[in-house]
């Protein structure tokens, strides 16, 4: 009984669907392809489309339902992208980079093996800030992504493509990575629900490190249900990374009465300081306001070192990138140039050609704070107020169960508005990163329109309250009816 | 703290990045005002704070030291931009 509007089903439902047999895994497949193809020469969310690889699964699924499989997993007949620095075996992998272009892994991401297991369909890999560095995407080597609400904005980044597919019905639900907001800021930008997960929760095998003290693996989905039913899919033990923390999240349930007596939030000042739009904050007041008539108790509060956070991160993050990034040589894989006589030079050119800009700056900025003479006064300085930072969100979460933020200060800005200067994009990440080099969980939510442009609300948890934060944000949802809108791709862009 | 060019072709070396004359000039104007900012951690005082270099403090993970099956040699040299006899070919490593 496949309608037309088929792609448009979330994730739970699909699922439903099909294991009622009310909907093939092939039906639904195609449904989803061929909204991909009516959309994305507007969108440009995607990389690869794996349409083949996607059917002959869908097939399988369909036949082992038939022969009476009850095994076939919490997103069963599920079509979902992920982002292209997951690996995926035989799929190329690029991270958006040039060095990497045409690179096919020869195994699957630990979350791609989680996926398969759980009967999803991967129906494509999605374009992103080159090796996840950047807050727009428009540092894809690849072409840029446009935001769904309006074309001539950014999605924001790095995992441009997964929060722009999700949001243009192009799919349920993706995959992301965010190792200082990455997910967080591009679902706000784009008006879906997006999760970074507790570090640790998810492991990390597989996905292209980035900063490995602070990259970890996130759901996008249209709704909080769809997000927490991702996560658990993708969450629990894995010894190939040894930095996974092997716990298996708690099952989450959702229904009954949207409430939220008893819960504690706190309202960080900070992260409503100076640079706020006043729409943004117009949003975030309603919302709170919202969360005060579910039940929570709401107060101010203070994370003191929050300015220091995005100093430190900009040390922390580009010094471990300098050192994953040092893989990419020329020797093992990716692009070698063409010419160069001896070793060292093969190395400086290959490197020289294959990355873009953004990248480069950041390796410089790496190694320079890792360089002889220099570590002390940058690196390990940035590590000193990375504890000042935890401790800020050790102390607030003694007194609150979770805190209330802006995901992002500003809604989308327009394409090419912030590429002149590094810095000014770097700013635009002032409340995801300190939850990054703090390890812990927070979820970003919309709560409405600022000038027709979505915003999100971040709530932030304890480690491994993953499972709470969804809680709250399925309260949130159920009385308002933000999740239902929808960009209007169909008017033509 | 303001970047020399010397010091940005210091870097580049160390991060074996060719870079164009261009791209020198680039890096050392944005460096350094990038550094600027970053140097605002300095105002904190931080002699008595140990670091953090990972957020959910797991030590010493270990694992049984057993034989498995790892990847497939064909497989992964079939990536390798240059092989021969089962090896990752590269250019001469001596110079002169």
């Amino acid at each position: 009984m496949a309608a037309a509007s088929t792609y448009k089903l979330s994730a739970t439902r699909l699922n439903r669907l099909f294991l009622a047999g009310e909907l093939s895994a092939v039906e639904i497949t195609e449904s989803v392809l061929q909204r991909i193809k009516t959309v994305e020469p507007k969108v440009t969310a995607f990389l690869t489309i794996t349409a083949e690889r996607a059917l002959e699964r869908a097939k399988k699924l369909d036949s082992r339902r038939r022969a009476g499989d009850t095994e076939l997993g919490a997103l069963a007949g599920v079509p979902v992208a992920i982002k292209d620095n997951l690996c995926t075996d035989g799929v190329p992998t690029t991270c958006a980079s040039q060095i990497l272009k045409g690179y096919v892994p020869p195994y699957d991401a630990t979350v791609v093996e989680r996926l398969h297991g759980s009967g999803a369909l991967i129906v494509g890999k999605t374009n992103m800030d080159e090796f996840a560095m950047g807050s727009s995407g428009e540092n894809s080597s690849f072409g840029v992504t446009r935001n769904p609400w309006d074309p001539n904005r950014v999605p924001g980044g790095s995992s441009s493509g997964s929060a722009a597919a999700v949001a243009a019905e192009e799919v349920p639900i993706s995959l992301g990575s965010d190792t200082g907001g990455s997910v967080r800021q591009p679902a706000a930008l784009c008006g879906v629900v997006g999760l970074k997960p507790t570090y640790g929760y998810v492991s990390r095998y597989g996905l292209v490190a980035f900063a490995s003290s602070l990259d970890q693996i996130g759901p996008f989905a249209r709704d909080v249900e769809d997000c927490a039913r991702l996560f658990s899919v993708i969450a629990g033990p894995d010894r190939r990374d040894s930095t996974n923390a092997g716990r298996t999240p708690p099952a989450i349930k959702f229904g009954g009465e949207p409430s939220l007596k008893g819960v504690k939030l706190g309202v960080p000042r900070e992260y409503f300081a100076a640079g706020i739009d006043s729409e943004v904050k117009a949003r975030l007041d309603e919302a709170i306001r919202q969360l005060q008539a579910l039940g929570a108790s709401v107060a101010e509060c203070s994370l003191p070192h929050t300015e220091h956070a995005l100093a430190a991160y900009y040390i922390i993050a580009p010094a471990e990138a300098s050192a994953n990034l040092a893989r990419f040589d020329g020797v093992k894989y990716g692009h070698r140039t063409s010419g160069a006589s001896g070793l060292l030079e093969m190395y400086g050119k290959s490197r020289a050609e294959g990355f873009g800009p953004e990248v480069k700056r950041r390796i410089m900025i790496g190694t320079y704070a890792l360089s002889s003479g220099y570590y002390d006064a940058y690196y390990k300085k940035a590590q000193q107020v990375r504890t000042l930072v935890m401790r800020d969100f050790e102390a607030a979460f003694a007194q609150f169960d979770a805190l209330v933020t802006p995901t992002s200060p500003i809604p989308a800005w327009g394409l090419g508005e912030k590429t002149e200067d590094p810095l000014t994009m770097y700013l635009a990440d002032v409340c995801t990163i300190p939850i990054n080099l703090a390890g812990v969980p927070a979820l970003s939510v919309p709560c409405g329109f600022a000038g027709g442009l979505p915003v999100g609300m971040q709530l932030i948890g304890k480690h491994f309250d993953d499972h709470k934060l969804l809680q709250y944000a399925w309260a949130y949802e159920k009385v308002t009816n933000h999740a239902a809108a929808r960009p209007a791709l169909e008017g033509g862009l | 703290m303001a970047l020399t060019r010397n010091q940005v072709e210091h870097v580049a070396r160390l991060a074996r990045l060719s870079l164009s004359e261009a791209e020198k000039e680039t890096y050392t104007e944005q460096l350094s005002r990038i550094l600027e900012h970053v140097e605002s951690m300095n105002r904190l005082d931080t002699s008595n704070v140990p670091p953090t270099y990972q957020a959910v403090a797991l030590q010493n993970v270990l694992r049984a030291d057993q034989p498995h099956q790892s990847l497939d040699r064909d497989k992964l040299l079939a990536q390798a931009p240059d092989h021969e006899a089962g090896c990752v070919k590269v250019p001469k490593i001596t110079e002169g």
